[in-house]
């Protein structure tokens, strides 16, 4: 393992107190238990949303706490999912009476931590809905599994909750948006490489030279498919078929669309696969309305993409152009 | 009858199972952590030592009331442990105090009625079924073994080896299923023939209670 690391117990809090130095402006982290706040919570009247999950998906989710995102966000350790604790410190820090919503991506663990830290604050008085992320196509039937993983929808569901909290909407409308957002987004994702997660100190699955995994999940959970590598041209037909299948997107509807770098994939390579993924939704005659490409929800030093659809309407867009303010994501602010 | 037993079970035995559950996990924690590796993310038996550890160094002082001890010893893993195993025993153990509360010492049935409400607090949590491959299937046929053993009339030692050697059983039994919760259940049918991190954890419980909760007493 070669990283740019202390010690390995220290990586998580050390790595949040980095996001906090850099960006004191918009957040403020707190160290026991570990959660980032925005720098100006609690906003009074304002629905407060948090998420949160394992670390080592970042910036998912610190890097989107501010301004018209996220009020806070528990990281815990690598690809572990926080405690309880760290979300009722948190909720008690920034909500503003007007209620709280949970954005939880669909992992058992990830699940329980926040079903339980809900029944904590509702004893406490405080309103707490939650709303699951669980858009990985590459999970196919979810009679037998534990449901579709939450993965870039996420990423999404925070962004334009985010912006009707914003604009003072109620928990209950915060609720539907987030819940629209979730009903109508899907990803897939693939993988070159293997991570290596800190405490274990060697990668987490073998792929050989000339392998990819389609369909694999952010912490290198294995995915539909292990094949020979294919052209970027093919691999970006193998996610977006799916995608679109399971969206049943049809020719006149239009879409955000995400291209996401599982963090050891260069932009380079990333945009190769979105002009491929331009390509084949022209063809299909669906519009992009608004896109991201880059690095949005990683998996430490993994090579590989994901692409992510959200069927849009014009409720989605307008919440999606509102201004974001956050250390991994900003425009109109 | 079991109900007509006198009360045995104080805060002393109840703090001895609990640290003997801690050593158990602790001798037996690579192993865990081996079983996770191959169905799961490789953290059961890392994550389990860490919160039981944390619930020793919490422990209310002597004198203290079984539900007392139990709570401590859920706060600690609910705030430790993170993962499932987390909120799973620390809902078990939370409910177990539920049942212990306001006793200063537990008779046989409340000790069944503590494991059944434990069970029946991950089931809840859990969403999970026997069948699954989870602690459930340990834990199941270690609440029924329990129960049968008292209403048969088996004074609680008796119960206790039966219920831990169900447990046991039940843990052998998940090695052929394939998962269907938890991250296991992304395997398929690749989680075969791998024996299920929890239900070994779930059994390590059971096997700390039978050796400690019935005393040296026990007819």
């Amino acid at each position: 393992m070669k990283k740019l690391i202390n010690r390995v117990e220290a990586v998580v809090d050390e790595a949040t107190e980095g996001l906090g130095l850099a960006h004191p402006d918009l957040v403020r982290v707190h160290a026991e238990p570990r959660y980032v706040a925005r720098a100006d919570a609690p906003v009074q009247g304002k629905v407060a949303l948090i998420s949160g999950g394992g670390s080592g998906h970042e910036p998912l989710h610190g890097g989107y706490v501010g301004r018209g995102m996220l009020d806070a966000a528990c990281p815990g350790e690598v690809f572990t999912s926080p405690v309880p604790e760290q979300m009722v410190e948190a909720a008690k820090a920034v909500h503003g009476g007007a209620g709280v919503l949970f954005i939880v991506k669909n992992y058992t663990g990830d699940v329980m931590n926040f079903e339980l830290a809900a029944e904590l604050l509702q004893a406490e008085g405080i309103d707490v809905r939650s709303v699951l992320v669980a858009d990985d196509v590459a999970v196919e039937n979810s009679l037998y599994t534990a449901g579709r993983r939450g993965v870039g929808g996420t990423v999404f569901v925070e962004k334009i909750a985010g912006a009707a909290a914003e604009a003072g909407a109620s928990l209950d409308e915060v609720e539907r948006i987030a819940r629209k957002v979730s009903d109508n987004v899907r990803s897939m994702g693939m993988a070159l490489t293997s991570c290596t997660v800190p405490a274990k100190g060697s990668p987490t699955f073998e792929l050989g030279e000339d392998e990819m995994e389609i369909g694999i999940g952010i912490h290198g959970e294995p995915g539909r498919e292990r094949m020979k590598l294919r052209p970027a041209d093919e691999i970006t037909e193998m996610l977006a078929g799916p995608v679109i299948e399971d969206l049943g997107l049809k020719g006149g509807e239009q879409v955000i669309a995400m291209v996401n770098g599982m963090g050891g994939t260069p932009l380079m390579e990333l945009y190769i696969v979105y002009r491929k993924l331009a390509a084949i939704l022209r063809e299909k005659g669906i519009t992009v309305a608004r896109n991201l490409v880059g690095n949005y929800i990683t998996s430490l030093e993994m090579q590989g993409c994901s692409i992510t659809l959200l069927r849009a309407d014009d409720e989605l867009l307008r919440l999606w152009d509102a201004p974001v303010h956050t250390p991994a994501l900003r425009w109109g602010a | 009858m079991a109900g007509d037993e006198p009360a045995t079970v104080d805060g002393e035995r109840v703090r001895a199972f609990i640290r003997r559950f801690a050593e158990k996990v602790a001798a037996h924690k690579d192993e865990l952590t081996a079983l996770d590796a191959a169905i799961g993310d490789a953290d059961h038996g890392t994550n389990m030592d860490r919160g039981l550890q944390a619930a020793l160094e919490r422990l209310p002082g002597e004198g203290a009331a079984p539900a007392d001890l139990l709570k401590a010893v859920a706060m600690a893993l609910i705030s430790k442990v993170g993962g499932a195993s987390g909120p799973l025993y620390g809902t078990a153990f939370l409910r177990a105090a539920g049942v212990a509360a306001g006793k200063e010492a537990l008779s046989p049935a409340d000790v069944a009625a503590m494991f059944k409400a434990a069970l029946a607090g991950i089931q809840e949590r859990g969403k999970a079924a026997r069948g699954e491959k989870t602690m459930v299937d340990a834990l199941g046929p270690a609440v029924e073994a329990l129960e049968a053993a008292l209403g048969r009339g088996a004074g609680l030692g008796e119960a206790l080896a039966e219920a831990a050697r169900a447990a046991r059983q039940g843990s052998d039994a998940t090695i052929p299923m394939v998962a269907t919760k938890g991250r296991a259940s992304y395997l398929g049918e690749r989680s075969r023939g791998h024996r299920d991190p929890g239900s070994l954890s779930a059994t390590l419980m059971m096997e700390a209670a039978a050796e400690t909760l019935p005393g040296g007493t026990e007819a």
